[in-house]
């Protein structure tokens, strides 16, 4: 069959007007927009922490474990309960299976109590980065320290350079795992499992470079701190209240 | 309550990630670097008494040199990515420098200087051997079959050069081992710019005890007299070696107690626990001071041969005892108290499986079985032989 130009314009304006057509209708219905384009570079993740706002229930140990098919016995967040004798007396420390199903009851002592949740730091200068041999562990440009699986070697160095304790070696994998902060999430615009479900909203995911993310008011008003601020890791965990016996 | 588990650790911290196979290989490394340095005391500085034990100490840092990567292939959890550290190794990682430090000193150092060294006899063996032990020697001469005086000359001024480019080369192999554990700074049991000199000596003092026993068990095997003024000599060297080991570690020790910093409470209570056997007993007691007083009444008084050799049998028997419980210390121990300091965990090695007991026993005789092979193919005696002649 021969085409000439009327017949190939006719046709074409038939296809386009089909076309919209069709996209006015997944308009209509609801159909999800295309996502804005995520730029890494216009991102530096963190978290805040409110140490006095955490009750201990271990909802957001549960969703992580969830959301992101923690083995059993190994924790990506995980919370620790703290009781502090008055002075300088070596605090008691527990977290029953990290706090997957919340604390029992504590013995009525008269004791400084409170919790602390744990996640890794996504270090600027993160020790862990630093030692991998092959560099499958990074800091990638929105500040999220990753773990890519498929090049990790699972020598566990970086296990052993982390001063929080925050990397396993995932017993299917054998491959190194942890804390991604969500990052399938976040960079969808969600926020990750633990704070969503965090039922007092004790932790906040945050990003330093959005100028209207509450966390800048935030860092002006309130004094925090992060965990073992000597090992100049540059940690991006930045809790409030933290107590001088937290390690 | 965790079984094993005293105190808080982090959760993540109760399961021990470096197994007993982490330990054999700064063990191993050790000897490997250990037994160059002496044979370079022959080579190098000329310490003509310890010349038949020369060969003798090449073959033995080959056996172990080439052991020394499984270990860590076993360990890890995908042994067929390894070659990754090859191809894009991280620069900032202490760790990844390994491949390239080992085939350093495999094939610039150690395989070229026992070539050197065996060349002329190659050629001979290439020329009298018939069968299959002839293809295999005349492969080993890579085609050089040059033995004019002159070609020995070369030979052997070549392979002074690689002596002394060995020695900083050993030096680096084990310093570096050191290295890794010393520059982990959330690891106050291991960080330490100490680590790696005190990991150097305590190489050269396994290796020089591990030489000497192998020269003994072949000559008893060989039923050859003992050069006893070759063994006096390496037992001098060794005390001397052993001597600034202990005091290195002893340093480290008395800078940890009078810096008392905030883990010192925490890792004192771990050696007086957990940690008492292996370290205080084994490593301190049995594996230092004793063989220390052996040596040292060795150069003190004269004893009778048949003593001398007792004593020094007893005292690099021992030796390497406390090596091995020294390293042990380092890597077990390093992972045995929370980085929180507030509790232990305990190791528990299984038995058969692929970082377990068995393996690290097989690991550990391989490179017996390796010697032997080694020891069949190019035998190292002649030059002791030719040196009592």
């Amino acid at each position: 069959m021969e085409m000439n130009r009327r017949d190939l314009l006719t046709v074409g304006g038939k296809l386009l007007m089909i076309a919209s057509v069709g996209a006015t209708f997944e308009q209509i219905t609801g159909a999800e927009p295309a996502p804005d384009t995520y730029k890494m570079a216009d991102h530096w993740w963190g978290m805040i922490i409110d140490i006095e706002k955490c009750i201990g229930c271990g909802s957001c140990v549960r969703a992580c474990s969830n959301e992101n098919q923690v083995p059993k016995d190994y924790f990506r967040t995980w919370v620790e309960r703290y009781e502090v004798p008055e002075g300088h007396g070596t605090p008691h420390v527990t977290s029953p299976e990290g706090a997957i199903n919340g604390f029992p009851l504590p013995k009525p002592v008269d004791l400084k109590s409170f919790f602390v949740p744990k996640l890794c730091n996504h270090c600027a200068d993160s020790p862990c980065t630093q030692v991998c041999p092959v560099g499958a562990t990074f800091v990638s440009p929105d500040g999220v320290v990753l773990v890519d699986k498929d090049y990790c070697l699972g020598c566990r160095y970086c296990v052993q350079a982390c001063p929080y304790g925050c990397r396993y070696l995932h017993p299917e994998t054998e491959t190194v795992d942890k804390c991604n902060l969500c990052y399938h999430r976040i960079t969808k615009g969600l926020t990750t499992a633990c704070c969503e479900n965090c039922p007092t909203g004790a932790r906040q995911l945050v990003d330093f470079k959005d100028p209207k993310d509450p966390v800048h008011e935030y860092l002006r008003n309130n004094k925090v701190n992060v965990l073992k601020a000597y090992m100049a890791t540059e940690a991006k965990v930045y809790y409030n209240h933290l107590d001088g016996s937290v390690r | 309550m965790i079984p094993g588990v005293d105190g808080f650790m982090y959760p993540n911290e109760v399961e021990l990630q470096w197994s007993v196979l982490i330990v054999l290989y700064p063990f191993v490394t050790g000897l490997v670097a250990g037994a160059f340095i002496l044979a370079s005391l022959e080579r190098v500085f000329k310490v003509e008494a310890v010349r038949p034990t020369y060969r003798l100490a090449l073959l033995t840092a080959l056996a172990f040199l080439l052991v020394a990567p499984l270990p860590l292939q076993l360990h890890l959890g995908h042994p067929e990515r390894s070659f990754e550290m090859y191809t894009t190794p991280h620069r900032s990682s202490a760790m990844a420098m390994f491949g390239f430090v080992y085939l350093w000193y495999l094939t610039v150092v150690l395989l070229l200087e026992i070539w050197l060294d065996y060349r002329a006899d190659i050629v001979r063996l290439a020329q009298t051997s018939k069968g299959f032990l002839r293809l295999v020697y005349r492969a080993l001469t890579l085609g050089s079959m040059n033995v004019s005086p002159a070609s020995r000359i070369i030979d052997d001024k070549v392979g002074y050069a690689v002596t002394v480019i060995g020695i900083p080369s050993a030096f680096m192999l084990h310093g570096y081992v050191g290295f890794i554990f010393g520059s982990i700074k959330a690891n106050p049991w291991w960080s330490s710019p100490l680590m790696p000199i005190v990991f150097l000596f305590s190489a050269m003092v396994s290796g020089i005890a591990a030489v000497l026993m192998l020269y003994m068990a072949s000559m008893k095997l060989k039923k050859t007299p003992i050069d006893m003024r070759c063994i006096d000599t390496i037992a001098k060297y060794l005390f001397y070696t052993f001597v600034i080991d202990f005091t290195l570690e002893m340093l480290d020790l008395i800078h940890r107690t009078y810096e008392s910093d905030e883990s010192f409470r925490s890792l004192d209570f771990m050696v007086h626990t957990r940690l008492w056997y292996s370290h205080v007993v084994l490593q301190i007691g049995l594996g230092t001071l004793i063989p220390l007083i052996l040596l040292a009444a060795n150069q003190l008084w004269k004893f009778t041969e048949a003593k001398r050799k007792a004593m020094y049998v007893a005292a690099c028997s021992l030796t390497l005892v406390g090596i091995f419980a020294m390293r042990w210390n380092v890597v077990i121990g390093g992972q045995l108290f929370s980085k929180s300091f507030l509790g232990y965990t305990t190791y528990k090695m299984a038995l058969v499986t692929r970082e377990g007991l068995l393996t690290a026993i097989a690991l550990m005789l391989l490179p017996f079985l390796i010697f032997v092979v080694l020891v069949k193919i190019l035998p190292p005696w002649q030059e002791s032989e030719a040196h009592k002649a």
